[in-house]
């Protein structure tokens, strides 16, 4: 058996229910991990909670009486509000948090059986794609610790990447998960827009936010999200009445005479070459698996950029109105009234980057804009729904790049931010529709550092286990999931 | 929300309700707390007076990660009042966002509905004094209301009481349609009958239960909608008259003077008896209203509207129309037992006893209705019962007591519930003389007696008649039936 760590969640799973191995000596293992964390990907940890959950968990094993994740270790985003933990969405605003109730994904994975390890980095309230706008410091890319992890889930990815733990929560608003995941050589899959409940996820853009797991591989992806999927139609009126499924059942089948569409507006100007060599050798291997390509057109591809940052400032401005210091959070220590103490409150709460954000929002909603720039986009927002639409007509599902670049370098981007919006332009159309997407490791770049390239994968709605397959069928063929940043990666002191 | 149209489409006007020479216009907001168990978005409890906080769940204090969902019994509340008040309800309506930020708003924003309402239109029909007036509905919308801010009990600080936060409310707009203070609140006073006859509001208005805003304005007659102010929070009939009357007579006097009637919101003092301005336009907030996207659109389907209307009561106005034509009762008497579900109920199991609906509305309109008054009860809550005032009118009708011993048996009663009627005609000696001979023997005694008045009515003295048969009656101790006394006597006399 490997060492621990690089073991998968179905052969954790496996190991732990065969009592191969101890819940507590697997939480341990990761722990370890955990405390040398030099990337900056966890934003608290408690080995003592940790351990109590895993001696629980063995005794569970013990009793025949496993979760389907029984044992397996698990770190979630800080915007999931947990008990046990602080969850402050990584702002200062929320330093020290203690929810009163855990979200409904930490939820479903307690009764699966895993165990928390603790939280994991993230762009502040999950606005960024860099992790760089995290009040507690950025995290750091395990391939290159000079290089971004990806955001808003960054420490998400880097934390599975530099196998710090095996599996880990994270939340896509326009690419939070897929780019991250891209960034750094791992899996994750944003299911279709209320798949997972949204119950107990710190909001960003709710018509938007989805939360989906992120691990080694799309079998391990299977796994996670069959359990945190499900109604939850007593506490998020947007959970979609659709019951969980075992999204593993499909992965065996061929993809032979399938149909995957390659829209011509992913793969035009200003998509770094590595990116598309990566690409193009990913469709051979598909083609080598009876796949067929064929052409389609997503026309408002570009839109989504301006569309998406004006609907997710826009719900932003309204979501973040509850962090005022009156009942919870950073308060003010002086104010001489009401106003002020508002205004000096979130002036010290709120990072740059969601300051601009609510400005933005505030903006675009307010009296004599709101047709102009609110209704306008969301009139965009249909048509780009439309035009999957169409192209589902012509494709099971869609092909091409999550990011037009690989990791770029920390403080690259921070001067000039819409850089950094631009950059998002290939996972907000699927973000914009509500459709299920997911990242696949699929080639390296070759200088000065190897870092990861993503492939992404859209399907229709629902169709979450087909993504999956194809995905699964692919690295079955392929290494590129199984490539780790080393040993030494993200561990203080770790060199053999 | 109330925005009047510039031009007026309410049916003419009479001149009659001029104000020195001004016509008033007003129109209602009127928010209606919903008699649900728990609040519009959450599970919590919406009961009046409990401690502070202590009906406030996750949602309502808004935390983070909380989602609101919708409350079906909220909803089902406002599809009976669409269907009460004659309006189309929605198949799909819209939540929007308030934004604002106060401390007693937890989430920065109100829930409530804007462009896409869940009732639309529909109308009030009621009576002033004896004339029938209607005014138009614009909408009511379903929303949720703000928590309490606590001023008094905090030396330099505010104390907040979430507990009524996410309470539901539907708020009931009309067309200004309104031309006196008058209609204005017996335009309330109605909606105030509805809400609570179909069981979708306690109508308590002391605790806040049903509150109302009167948007005013006055014009002369035939010129363009005059600029409102908006008097808020009207919590009694009383004040909301007293408001409006002097609020008109504020804005006639600065239109007199010359000045100009600016927006504004205003308060009304039952110290001073005075309105006076809160804000004004200018301050008014950009609420940014957008869409909620944590609540899809409510849909209604059409069979929750039916099986909504199956269990839906007879409504008042259609009860007064069927104690006109079925009971023969004049449409004053009509509306007036029909106040209250609990007085038609009264009313009809009354009549159902003794058949006699004319005498059972004059009872149950008068001596009922001031006793009542006098013990600061009400009909529910009615020591008789209907069936005791059913065989006290049976017992009138039959001639076996007088009207005036129906009052001392309805007094005595009153004290003594568990009476039976027929033993207090006896004890009291309440039972009408109706044996003639009894009665000749009486009218002999006293022709005898009194001589004198006999000899000045046979002289042509109508007035010792009247003499004579008081002396019968004084005599009988009230109990002679007084048409058999008439007769009696002037066959003597003859």
């Amino acid at each position: 058996m490997s060492e621990i760590h690089h073991l998968s969640v179905a052969e954790l799973s496996l190991a732990l229910r065969n009592k191969e191995l101890g819940a507590v000596e697997v939480a341990t293992h990761f722990l370890k991990r955990v405390e040398s964390d030099k990337l900056g990907s966890f934003l608290s940890h408690d080995p003592e909670i940790t351990l109590k959950q895993a001696k629980a968990s063995q005794e569970r094993i013990n009793q025949n009486q496993s979760g389907t994740l029984e044992g397996v270790p698990i770190a979630h985003k800080d915007v999931f509000v947990t008990k046990d933990f602080p969850s402050t969405a990584g702002s200062k605003m929320l330093e020290g948090y203690r929810s009163s109730f855990d979200a409904t994904v930490v939820n479903k994975f307690a009764l699966a059986g895993c165990v928390s390890l603790g939280k994991l980095n993230c762009d502040e309230f999950a606005m960024g794609s860099s992790n760089e706008n995290s009040a507690y410091g950025p995290a750091l890319n395990p391939w290159d610790s000079q290089k971004v992890p990806g955001g808003s889930s960054g420490g998400s990815a880097a934390a599975v990447s530099a196998r710090l733990t095996p599996a880990a929560t994270g939340t896509d608003t326009g690419g939070s998960i897929r780019q991250p995941a891209s960034f750094c050589g791992i899996t994750g899959i944003k299911p279709t827009y209320g798949r997972a409940s949204r119950y107990g996820m710190i909001a960003y853009a709710s018509s938007l936010d989805q939360a989906g797991p992120m691990a080694k591989d799309a079998m391990d992806c299977a796994l996670l999200l069959g359990a945190m999927c499900g109604p939850d139609l007593d506490r998020d009126s947007t959970s979609l009445d659709i019951p969980a499924e075992d999204f593993t059942k499909n992965l065996g089948q061929s993809i032979k005479g399938l149909k995957i569409g390659l829209p011509k507006e992913f793969f035009g100007e200003g998509l770094d070459p590595q990116v598309k060599n990566a690409l193009e050798g990913a469709k051979s291997v598909l083609t080598g698996l009876g796949a067929e390509f064929v052409s389609i057109s997503l026309p408002k591809t570009e839109l989504s950029i301006p569309v998406y940052y004006i609907i997710a400032p826009a719900e932003a401005s309204s979501n973040l109105s509850r962090f005022d210091g009156v009942r919870y959070g950073h308060r003010a220590k002086e104010y001489s009234d009401l106003m002020e103490m508002y205004k000096k409150s979130r002036a010290e709460g709120f990072g740059a980057e969601v300051k601009k954000r609510i400005m933005t929002g505030a903006y675009v909603l307010s009296h004599g804009y709101y047709d102009a720039y609110y209704l306008q986009a969301q009139k965009i927002r249909r048509m780009i729904a439309e035009d999957f639409k169409i192209a589902f007509s012509q494709c099971d599902l869609i092909m091409g790049p999550v990011a037009p670049s690989t990791a770029w370098g920390l403080g690259e981007k921070t001067a000039d931010p819409l850089s950094s919006y631009l950059a998002d332009i290939f996972t907000l159309p699927a973000s914009l529709a509500g459709l299920p997407a997911m990242s696949v490791p699929c080639g390296m770049s070759a200088t000065p550092k190897p870092l990861p390239i993503g492939m992404q994968l859209i399907g229709n709605y629902v169709q979450e286990s087909k993504l999956l397959n194809v995905a699964h069928q692919y690295q079955l063929q392929t290494d590129w999931h199984k490539m780790n940043p080393g040993e030494s990666a993200g561990l203080t002191g770790g060199s053999k | 929300m109330n925005k009047p149209t510039s031009k007026s489409t309410t049916p003419s006007t009479q001149t009659s309700l001029l104000v020195r020479g001004y016509e008033v216009v007003i129109g209602f907001e009127t928010h209606a707390q919903l008699l649900t168990n728990s609040k519009i978005f959450s599970r919590a409890f919406t009961h009046f007076g409990a401690m502070p906080n202590t009906q406030a769940c996750a949602v309502d204090l808004a935390l983070p990660g909380a989602l609101p969902v919708m409350n079906k019994r909220a909803v089902e509340c406002a599809i009976r009042l669409g269907l009460a008040l004659g309006s189309h309800v929605a198949h799909r309506s819209i939540f929007a966002r308030k934004n604002y930020f106060y401390p007693d708003l937890p989430k920065g924003y109100q829930i409530s509905q804007f462009e896409i309402p869940v009732v639309q239109g529909g109308e009030v029909s009621f009576l002033v004094g004896t004339q029938p007036k209607t005014v138009r509905l614009v909408r009511a919308h379903l929303e949720e209301d703000a928590g309490k801010s606590l001023h008094e009990d905090f030396v330099g600080m505010s104390g907040i009481d979430l507990n009524r936060a996410g309470t539901p409310l539907l708020e009931i707009v009309t067309e200004p349609d309104m031309r006196s203070s008058q209609e204005a609140v017996a335009y309330a006073k109605e909606l105030h009958k509805i809400v609570t006859w179909i069981h979708v509001c306690d109508g308590n208005m002391q605790e806040g239960s049903f509150r109302c805003d009167a948007n005013v304005s006055v014009r002369k007659p035939g010129a363009e909608l005059g600029t409102r102010r908006e008097i808020k929070n009207l919590n009694s009939f009383k004040f909301m008259q007293q408001a409006i009357d002097y609020e008109v007579l504020w804005q006639i006097e600065q239109l007199e003077d010359g000045n100009a009637i600016e927006q504004a919101t205003v308060l009304f003092d039952p110290e001073t008896g005075e309105t006076r301005s809160m804000r004004t336009k200018e301050d008014a907030a950009d609420y940014r209203y957008f869409p909620d996207p944590d609540l899809p659109p409510l849909v209604i389907a059409p069979e929750w509207i039916e099986e909504v209307r199956g269990s839906m009561p007879e409504l008042p106005r259609a009860m007064v129309e069927r104690f006109v034509s079925s009971y023969g009762l004049p449409e004053y008497d009509a509306s007036t037992v029909t106040q209250s579900p609990q007085m038609a109920s009264y009313f009809e199991a009354t009549v159902k006893e003794c058949g006699q609906a004319k005498l059972a509305s004059n009872w149950i309109m008068g001596e009922l209705s001031r006793k009542l008054n006098e013990d600061n009860t009400d009909i529910a809550h009615c020591p008789v019962s209907s069936h005791q005032l059913a065989e006290l009118i049976t017992n009138i009708a039959k001639g076996e007591i007088s009207n005036n011993s129906g009052k001392v048996l309805l007094d005595a009663l009153w004290s003594d519930p568990n009476a039976k009627i027929s033993a207090l005609i006896e004890i009291k000696g309440l039972k009408q003389v109706n044996d003639s001979g009894a009665l000749e023997k009486l009218i002999d005694d006293v022709l005898a007696a009194n001589a004198d008045n006999v000899a000045q009515f046979k002289a042509g003295k109508e007035k010792a008649f009247n003499a004579l048969i008081g002396q019968a009656m004084k005599a009988s101790k009230g109990q002679a039936n007084p048409q058999q006394l008439t007769e009696l006597l002037k066959k003597k006399l003859s």
